[in-house]
């Protein structure tokens, strides 16, 4: 007898994998875009089953509100002929089917090790995924957290860093600049007589 | 109410049915409220620019919204000609239905809510970041230059509002430390010097401006932007279409005012000890800051793209990253008990 959980977890599941399919088979980069969220929406439906309540809004929030929005704000400004895009594909295959095969494998890995287990009980405790995560985070896996965060960071400085290098090419006005402005720098009070005589 | 249904229907569809009654009695106030803000708009720009807005429909003029919605259902929906028909009538559903989502978890006051979730501020945050798809999406959809412009405008300004509006609502967690919204209003009880307000003052200021912001508001409405490109993203819009848009933005408006309340003003709870607390001060404090909605939008001329963006990023995403620094030092200090 199946449960109204799994029914939705097979809801879910189908959206994902057809949504998935739908990424990298539409022909236009803004569907691929669009079904890229629709299956990342779903992931966090299945997160949520799982009680993982902080991972599926986190996913929603971060990838979703931001991260897609932004890829979708790239894809909808570039002019992209998926024809050329396409040229490469057979020749491209078989390194592709290597690195397809060494992902699964990966994911196999993983999915039969026993510490995916653990994580799946640590999840139905009763006090809420949000608090466990966090005590987590910051006491047995404070180290490895903070470095990650230094790798962020170190990669946000390098991505500003990048749009700075060279010389200015952009016609923004520094606003220091606009809030010194004076009125003398852009009118110049003229008098004159009106030219009649009395 | 879920009892009553029990007495003659089985217990899961039930408790279904009780859960739609709820959801209808939460949706369709919102949507009263949608309509009659949209009058209070006109009539409150009317008076601060002398002039008398709508007044002939109903007494004051308050069948006014009544007219417009049903002007609006009888309009003819026009597909512009080479737009993209799935994603054209899409985009309104997208816009529309977070913001009314968003609505499950808002404690209206200690009993009344929909679904009392541990991570409901988080869940709240999630469903104003979907909202702005609506927007990209009309503005691509509809094959129009203005319509694309005004998406585009759209996107760039609602993910940067939303990390400094993410890093307000990081300070009242740390204050209330807790992700339930009726747990933050509960830890502002005592009265109004215990209302998160005065300890996160600039937090406050902050998200407020943001969530005018974050709903495309005047004078931070430059993906509408009028006199710039015509109407923005929804320019090819009419009728019914045109309405959910409409409709999105007031519901997401009154959406974000009664989140500030609910997180920095006190929520249901009132200001002296003496008076009780009600849902009426939540009502009460929520027309409050609706009020300043359109007072901004009769008083401020819009900020330039530009602006918009270095206040954004280089003013309110530095000025709350101090703040909750601060917060966190001053919860080490003998002062902490009034960062709680």
């Amino acid at each position: 007898m199946m449960q109204f959980t799994d029914y939705l977890f097979y809801f879910f599941s189908s959206i994902l994998v057809l949504s998935s399919l739908r990424v990298i088979t539409a022909n236009n980069p803004v569907y691929s875009a669009l079904s890229l969220v629709l299956a990342f929406f779903s992931a966090a439906g299945i997160w949520l089953l799982l009680h993982a309540e902080f991972l599926a809004i986190a996913l929603v929030l971060v990838y979703v509100g931001a991260v897609m929005v932004l890829f979708l704000f790239v894809v909808m400004m570039l002019d992209i002929n998926t024809e050329t895009l396409k040229k490469g594909f057979w020749n491209y295959l078989p390194i592709a089917l290597i690195i397809s095969g060494l992902f699964i494998f990966e994911i196999y890995l993983v999915v039969t090790d026993k510490f995916f287990y653990e994580a799946k009980v640590l999840s139905e405790d009763a006090t809420s995924n949000t608090e466990l995560l966090g005590s987590v985070l910051y006491t047995d896996y404070l180290l490895p957290f903070q470095i990650a965060a230094v790798i962020l960071l170190v990669a946000i400085v390098s991505a500003i860093a990048l749009t700075m290098y060279g010389k200015k090419s952009h016609k923004g006005i520094d606003p220091k600049d606009q809030i010194r402005v004076d009125k003398k720098d852009r009118i110049r009070i003229v008098k004159m007589s009106s030219g009649k005589t009395k | 109410m879920e009892e009553f249904f029990k007495l003659y229907l089985d217990p899961q569809l039930a408790k279904t049915i009780s859960f739609l009654i709820k959801i209808i009695c939460i949706v369709i106030p919102v949507m009263i409220s949608v309509a009659y803000l949209t009058y209070f708009e006109r009539r409150v720009i009317g008076f601060m620019q002398s002039r008398i807005g709508p007044n002939r429909v109903g007494y004051f003029g308050l069948l006014q919204p009544i007219a417009d919605a049903v002007k609006l259902m009888f309009k003819e929906i026009i597909l512009p000609t080479k737009s993209n028909n799935f994603l054209f009538f899409l985009a309104p559903l997208l816009s529309i239905a977070p913001a009314l989502a968003a609505w499950a978890v808002i404690p209206f006051n200690s009993e009344l809510i929909l679904a009392d979730v541990n991570a409901g501020l988080l869940y709240v945050l999630a469903m104003t970041s979907i909202a702005v798809y609506g927007v990209i999406i009309a503005g691509w959809a509809s094959n129009s230059k203005y319509a694309f412009l005004g998406s585009m405008r759209s996107a760039a300004q609602i993910v940067s509002y939303e990390i400094a509006m993410g890093f307000t609502l990081v300070g009242v967690l740390m204050c209330a430390n807790s992700l339930n919204l009726g747990d933050i209003v509960m830890a502002q009880s005592g009265g109004i010097s215990q209302w998160y307000c005065w300890p996160l003052f600039p937090l406050f200021i902050i998200y407020f401006i943001s969530a005018v912001a974050e709903t495309n508001r005047a004078p931070f409405d430059v993906a509408e932007g009028e006199s710039e490109i015509v109407a923005g993203f929804h320019v090819e819009y009419s009728g019914m279409a045109f309405a959910l848009f409409f409709l999105a933005e007031y519901a997401n408006m009154i959406l974000v005012s009664i989140l500030a309340v609910i997180m920095f003003l006190g929520g249901w709870l009132s200001p002296v000890g003496f008076i009780p607390d009600s849902i009426i001060w939540l009502l009460a404090k929520v027309a409050f800051l609706l009020f300043f909605f359109l007072w901004f939008r009769a008083t401020f001329p819009r900020y330039r793209y530009d602006q918009i963006m270095r206040l954004g990023w280089k003013v309110f995403i530095p000025l709350t990253l101090v703040w909750i620094i601060f917060v966190g030092a001053m919860m080490q200090t003998d002062y902490a008990e009034y960062f709680h």
